[in-house]
């Protein structure tokens, strides 16, 4: 083929979906921009341009503040657990096991399932009284608690219900990577009578750790995106306890109707999620090493 | 049968550690399901016994009825379906096109293009739901399937697992393919699809399982049952407001989950390596 018609084909090619991802990636991350700096219109008042004074207001919002809070905990909370059960679950269900397939099967199951729908069932388990916990609870005599009612225990409460939503999933990727693994690791190590505690600790954890990198980046980025539970289990509240950085979004977007505070706010959240871009990007060159 | 000779021949404190090892992974197990056996409880179950855990309770399908009679469920299942299966048709055709184009075809600007392309891996139409909402209302495509569909057609995480795949397919193939006087779009159709054929049982998995169960750009994008996704009417069927009881809930909440539970039940291998597949880069 000439080397012009190689241009044009692959542009071609390219075509239908670069016009898609333009339009729904590219330049509503640029819009966001635009219009964190103005004021949102009404019916007799268009759009503003009132440069960053959407900022100031949000760095005065003790509402994104309580945001930006819960989330950073509802990253620490979830992210070093879910990892750890991962790898747990992992080298469990690599070894030989009685059952095995059930209890693969019941740790991935989580994965499978809407958010929403095993919301439902966990806005069950936290119901005060009658709920699952409470009656466990109550055995051991222990008085019932409003798990979600509570601004103390709100948060921990979405942290247990996504980390076990989590958990399985990221225990994919360390089965594949405990797959890839040569056996004769193993044996050698058996061979030089190291423990097995020894053994994951000196060898299996280091050559797992790009695999920890890119579930913990896969996390990180979850905690930022993942707010479906809020809708069934707390709506944010009591008192915004349990508020997170993009459900503030919809809610400012979608139930205040201030389309430009809220792209303020998204413009927050893209600023994190491309630090986390960066991090990778540093830390990518890192895990070459272990390759 | 070799780890039970190992576990018997070896000495007793590790035995010992063995059988806790295997308590402790099952005692997991059994959490993690837990909350799906307890929706079966409650559905199968008449509402008197949601929080009464008697064997011998009686067993219904009561639960089930009531739910779908008072919820146009049916409605939901045929919004869903349309809306994965719409999503996947465009995804192959789009993805498998361009990562084409990447993986064999040298032309100005492509690794440009390709990073740009991925950046949609890190911005997800999740988090720019404000903007994407007015473009589709300029668009009119508020309130309907498409609009729900049309942010994820365009996949970088389609594009980069089949440009990934493609790249191992020997050029000789293509080559030979050429002599025989194949264009570069038949090439690509009898040679590369074919060959890929596990990468798109792999990515499509991974896709009907995310579109099933996607929310929040539903949620805010549609406002009728017409258009409406299972995950958005099980939402708001089961909204607190909505006074129905748990048992109701737990029925309506299985329903939506039932395919792809059973689907994924009857080829968990299929999905766990799927999901490997997909995982690993």
């Amino acid at each position: 083929m000439p080397s012009y018609r190689i241009q044009v084909y692959g542009w071609l090619l390219l075509l239908p979906a670069a016009v898609l991802l333009v339009a729904f990636t590219h330049y509503p991350t640029v819009t966001t921009l635009v219009q964190s700096l103005f004021l949102s219109g009404t019916a007799t008042r268009p759009a503003e341009f009132v440069g960053l004074e959407n900022y100031q207001f949000m760095l005065e919002d003790d509402v994104f503040w309580q945001a930006v809070r819960n989330n950073l905990w509802f990253a620490l909370g979830t992210i070093p657990v879910s990892i750890a059960l991962a790898l747990l679950m992992a080298l469990w269900v690599n070894r030989r096991l009685p059952a095995r397939g059930l209890v693969r099967m019941a740790y991935f199951t989580p994965t499978i399932l809407p958010m929403i729908a095993v919301a439902n069932i966990w806005l069950f388990f936290y119901t005060p009284r009658i709920g699952l916990i409470d009656q466990f609870l109550g055995l051991f005599g222990i008085p019932s608690h409003n798990w979600l009612g509570n601004p103390e225990t709100v948060l921990a409460c979405l942290i247990v219900l996504t980390i076990w939503k989590e958990a399985g999933f990221f225990m994919i990727f360390y089965l594949a990577a405990l797959q890839s693994l040569p056996p004769e690791l193993e044996e050698a190590g058996r061979l030089e009578g190291a423990g097995r505690w020894y053994f994951f600790r000196r060898v299996t954890f280091p050559l797992l750790m790009p695999t920890t990198l890119f579930v913990a980046i896969n996390a990180l980025i979850n905690s930022f995106k993942l707010v479906d539970h809020l809708f069934i289990l707390t709506k944010g509240g009591p008192n915004n306890a349990s508020t997170l950085l993009l459900y503030y979004i919809y809610e400012v977007a979608f139930s205040f109707f201030d389309p430009n505070y809220a792209a303020t706010l998204t413009v927050v959240l893209l600023a994190f999620l491309a630090l986390i871009a960066i991090g990778q990007f540093v830390l990518l060159d890192k895990r070459i090493h272990y390759r | 049968m070799t780890a039970t000779t190992a576990t018997l021949a070896a000495p007793p404190g590790e035995r010992i550690g063995r059988i806790l090892e295997i308590g402790a992974a099952w005692l997991l197990a059994f959490l993690w399901i837990l909350p799906l056996l307890y929706a079966v409880w409650a559905a199968f179950h008449p509402g008197a016994y949601a929080t009464r855990f008697e064997p011998l309770a009686p067993l219904t399908l009561e639960n089930f009825a009531t739910a779908w009679r008072q919820a146009p469920f049916a409605r939901y299942f045929l919004n869903t379906f349309l809306l994965v299966t719409s999503v996947l048709v465009a995804q192959f055709v789009l993805c498998t096109l361009a990562a084409y184009a990447f993986a064999r075809f040298r032309f100005v600007g492509r690794d440009v293009a390709f990073a740009l392309v991925l950046v949609q891996l890190m911005i997800m139409p999740e988090v720019l739901i404000v903007e994407n909402y007015r473009t589709m209302s300029q668009l009119g495509l508020v309130d309907t399937i498409l609009g729900i569909g049309l942010p994820y057609m365009a996949s970088a995480f389609g594009i980069f697992l089949l440009r990934q795949t493609f790249k191992t397919v020997p050029k000789e193939l293509e080559e030979a393919a050429r002599v025989e006087g194949c264009s570069f779009l038949q090439v690509l159709l009898k040679v590369y699809v074919p060959l890929a054929k596990p990468t798109y049982l792999a990515y499509g998995l991974v896709s009907v399982s995310h579109h099933w169960n996607n929310f929040l750009w539903p949620l805010v994008i549609t406002n009728s049952v017409e258009t409406r996704p299972l995950t958005v009417g099980l939402a708001i069927f089961g909204a607190p407001e909505s006074g129905v009881n748990w048992s109701v809930i737990s029925a309506a909440t299985l329903l939506a989950v039932a395919p792809l539970l059973i689907a994924f039940l009857l080829f968990q291998r299929q999905f766990v390596q799927s999901f490997m597949r997909a995982g690993i880069k």
